[in-house]
């Protein structure tokens, strides 16, 4: 096992958001959470790249805790996000935003080369301040400023936020060549068919809990609706 | 005429060291620095210790005092102004100010109030012959340190991986930490580096006239006018802005003797007026 | 702790408390220290009332301060432009035109908060801690600009000579009883401005500019207010100041030390508390009266105080008791209870 996550609990100040999540993940796995807004999705992301720190539970990288350690050190152990909204270096061109992954110090498969190989729109503009770039192009380059840092398991959250239905496809049509490395994925998404197309298992969070999990294509619509909304 | 301009730039060379390591904690961690001065002065008055204690040279001296100065910097930040970051600027204004006034009351009572200055040496004297004028060889050391110095740190920023690591800590704290930088560091570095230009700042003052205890907030007030003439984000913008306070202080001069650093507050008031962003703005909001 | 909520809330539900035992007390209470106050005059050393007279005016600038950045949101180093400024008024109200000084008082204070408007303009182009440094490079064109007018005595400054006719004890009396009026009219004035919904709406800016320009709040013309008021206020500190100093001069009246005393104050008490330059300017008076004999060595603690204070006591001395023990004397929250 990867990632084993234990009866996580987080709060912001004195307001609980997460209630006891368990969550696994294999190496080479792909697994999609999805949930309402506010059911906590990217609270838990925030415990596990250490952000925010759990109140109560364990979070393991390959047997090791990883609860108590630094937001800075999470990424030197191989666990990177591509954060929701992106969040790219405005004062760094494209190329200078990828080269932040290599802080990591992680040495693997990916490298600038590889990344321009996957997405060949970014060397053009690999010069440019990576947020004069269209949102998905700028979402192409966080996808690669994780992959820079040659983790073992990437974080995606909300990937497809906010941009067209065909960059959301050609986003996701590049996914599959990151696993070919063994590497696994944390999805968040807020569009549950997509999410489901692209993972092998689906994670529910509902109000801070975890209210469904199964493989993804064993899991009917009316399952879905009910730990999605909780009614 | 030209010889007014000619010593307004020379001037503004000195203003402009004033002004980089202002400029460069506000960029990297928006924190203003309001013992900018006093912390010149009391570089000023350490190289004159020094210089005084060991014989050295000015030169040699610095090459003491400026590693000193990045140290010193590194802790100040590391552990008491690093706790007084974020969106309220009053923790770190007030802490800043009251180390503005422990630095000048600690100076007064041991050093008292008279003016100190440096022994340039024969720089003091020398000049150099431009063709349509003389000037003074320290007041040209002075300037050329100020471009070399706003050079130096415009390709640091540009150009290597410490200058990235400022920028992105400075774009957006959390994130940059996701990539594996600690912020908490980062900003220690900017901080060492501010007081390396503030050692240097506070030695030329000393060489090219007095320092005492009380001089520090005057050139706060004249750091600050050039990095809010020039523009905020850019130490190209903090060049021009400084030569542009040091040659409308001059014209000031001129006219009449009390009229200098009046005339270069006025100057940055219609700046304030006309253009707030100043001259070459870069920095977003 | 969860409530349910209802389908819809009628008024007996719920009750909006905005006082405590002490603040229902408050007015006899007030009246009382008033009265013992007002009549120290007939059984107190003169020099007792001179003191009065100096820490009302740290109090009265502070407690602007405290308005301007605890509830503004503009913390300002230049302030001591507009103490000078009333200072300078009433001094030539009082020698030049012939008003009488504690007429002048007044006035002096009304007319530095209309100069306190063309030079809002200026201020608010910059913001944070650059707004604080561009407020003292305001001071200091005020202070120079000062020191080249030869008719009020230029960089060595002058006397108020418009008093020279009133006897002594009843000119100490009268500064002394209108500077108790400006410390019980200051406290009240911002008490019930901040009970007030104008006061709502202040401190509504004060957390979240956005927000409350969402809410329908004029933050440009609220700050602005907020602004002119502090400046009135310091220039009735500056005036009564120079009331009873007799003696102006730039390098006095516009110190930058005005703006360093009213922060250690403001941030000792507690910021954003009524309560705070209270306890602020009762410490500072304390320490004022036993060490500043040190000199430099009493500055230097002044400012490993305020250092200390900022860095482990962010709310002040008074924060710290109210978030200890609940404790409020000019209570200005507003608590929802729900009676069920």
């Amino acid at each position: 096992m990867l990632l084993q996550a234990q009866s996580v609990t987080a709060f912001y100040g004195d307001a609980q958001a997460l209630f006891g999540v368990d969550m696994h993940i294999a190496p080479g796995e792909v697994v999609a959470l999805i949930g309402a807004n506010g059911a906590g999705k990217s609270t838990f992301l925030k415990t596990l790249t250490g952000l925010l720190p759990a109140k109560q539970g364990e979070i393991t990288l390959d047997g090791a805790r990883i609860d108590r350690t630094d937001a800075a050190d999470i990424v030197k152990l191989g666990v990177a996000m591509v954060p929701e909204g992106r969040r790219l270096f405005p004062s760094l061109s494209v190329e200078e935003n990828l080269h932040m992954g290599t802080l990591s110090g992680r040495s693997g498969a990916w490298n600038l080369a590889r990344v321009y190989q996957l997405f060949p729109i970014l060397k053009e503009k690999r010069h440019q301040p990576a947020t004069s770039l269209s949102g998905g192009q700028q979402q192409m380059v966080a996808i690669g400023r994780g992959l820079m840092s040659n983790p073992r398991l990437l974080l995606c959250d909300e990937i497809s936020l906010g941009l067209a239905p065909i960059v959301i496809r050609e986003i996701y049509a590049a996914l599959p060549a990151l696993l070919a490395d063994g590497m696994s994925l944390l999805i968040v998404e807020q569009d549950v068919q997509l999410a489901m197309q692209v993972s092998s298992r689906v994670v529910c969070l509902q109000e801070g809990r975890v209210s469904l999990e199964g493989p993804s294509g064993a899991l009917t619509r009316e399952q879905i609706s009910s730990a999605y909304f909780g009614i | 005429m030209a010889d007014m301009l000619l010593q307004g730039l020379l001037l503004g060379g000195l203003y402009c060291l004033f002004a980089l390591g202002q400029s460069l904690m506000f960029g990297v961690m928006r924190l203003t620095n309001t013992a900018q001065g006093d912390f010149i002065i009391l570089g000023g008055f350490f190289s004159i210790s020094l210089v005084a204690a060991t014989g050295l040279s000015p030169g040699l001296a610095l090459l003491i005092v400026a590693p000193a100065a990045f140290v010193f910097g590194y802790l100040l930040q590391r552990f008491v102004l690093n706790g007084t970051l974020g969106r309220d600027p009053l923790p770190s204004l007030v802490v800043t100010f009251g180390l503005a006034i422990i630095i000048q009351n600690l100076l007064l009572e041991v050093y008292s109030a008279d003016p100190r200055s440096l022994d340039a040496g024969p720089l003091a004297l020398a000049s150099v012959a431009l063709g349509f004028a003389t000037v003074g060889s320290l007041p040209l050391l002075t300037f050329a340190v100020a471009v070399v110095a706003t050079l130096s740190l415009q390709a640091l920023f540009s150009f290597t991986a410490l200058g990235r690591s400022f920028r992105a800590v400075s774009d957006d704290r959390e994130a940059a930490q996701l990539m594996g930088l600690r912020p908490a560091i980062v900003y220690a570095q900017a901080t060492g580096i501010a007081f390396v230009l503030i050692a240097l700042a506070g030695t030329l003052q000393a060489m090219r006239t007095t320092v005492s205890p009380s001089d520090g907030p005057l050139l706060l007030l004249f750091a600050f006018e050039a990095v809010i003439i020039g523009g905020m984000g850019s130490f190209w913008g903090t060049l021009v802005g400084a030569l542009l306070l040091g040659i409308t202080q001059q014209v000031g001069f001129r006219i009449d003797p009390g009229w200098g650093i009046w005339l270069g507050h006025l100057m940055f008031l219609f700046v304030l007026l006309v253009r707030p962003q100043g001259l070459f703005p870069k920095t977003r909001g | 702790m969860k409530t349910a909520l209802t389908p819809y809330v009628n008024d007996d539900a719920y009750a909006v408390i905005r006082g405590n035992a002490f603040s229902r007390a408050l007015p006899v209470l007030t009246l009382v220290v008033v009265i013992v106050a007002a009549s120290l005059p007939y059984w107190g050393e003169s020099s007792w009332m001179r003191e009065v007279v100096e820490i009302s005016c740290y109090f009265v600038f502070a407690m602007m301060w405290n308005l301007l950045a605890g509830y503004g949101g503009m913390v300002s180093i230049g302030q001591q432009a507009f103490f000078g400024f009333g200072g300078y008024l009433m001094l030539i109200l009082g020698n030049e035109v012939g008003i009488n000084p504690f007429v002048a008082i007044p006035i002096a204070a009304f007319a530095t908060a209309l100069i306190a408007w063309p030079v809002s303009f200026l201020a608010f182009r910059l913001q944070g801690g650059y707004f604080a440094i561009g407020t003292w490079v305001i001071a200091e064109v005020f202070r120079l600009s000062f020191a080249n007018l030869h008719w009020v005595g230029g960089g060595s400054g002058t006397s108020l000579t418009a008093l020279r006719g009133i006897d002594r004890a009843v000119r100490e009396s009268t500064t002394y009883w209108i500077a108790l009026a400006c410390v019980v009219g200051v406290i009240a004035a911002v008490y019930l401005f901040l009970r007030s919904k104008r006061g709502l709406a202040l401190l509504a800016i004060r957390d979240n500019e956005v927000a409350a320009a969402s809410q329908g709040i004029d933050v440009r013309r609220m700050k602005r207010a907020v602004y002119l008021i502090a400046a009135g206020g310091a220039g009735l500190a500056g005036a009564l100041y120079f009331v009873s100093n007799l003696r102006i001069s730039p390098d006095a009246a516009f110190s930058v030390n005005w703006s360093a005393f009213a922060i250690f104050m403001v941030v000792i008490g507690g910021i954003g508390r009524i309560e705070g330059p209270i306890v602020g300017a009762l410490l500072f008076w304390f320490l004022n009266k036993f060490f500043s004999d040190y000199g430099s060595w009493y500055l230097v603690g002044l400012g490993c105080i305020a250092i200390l204070v900022t860095v482990f006591f962010r709310d002040g001395l008074w924060g710290a008791l109210h978030r200890r023990f609940g404790w409020s004397l000019f209570p200005t929250h507003r608590f929802l209870k729900v009676r069920s």
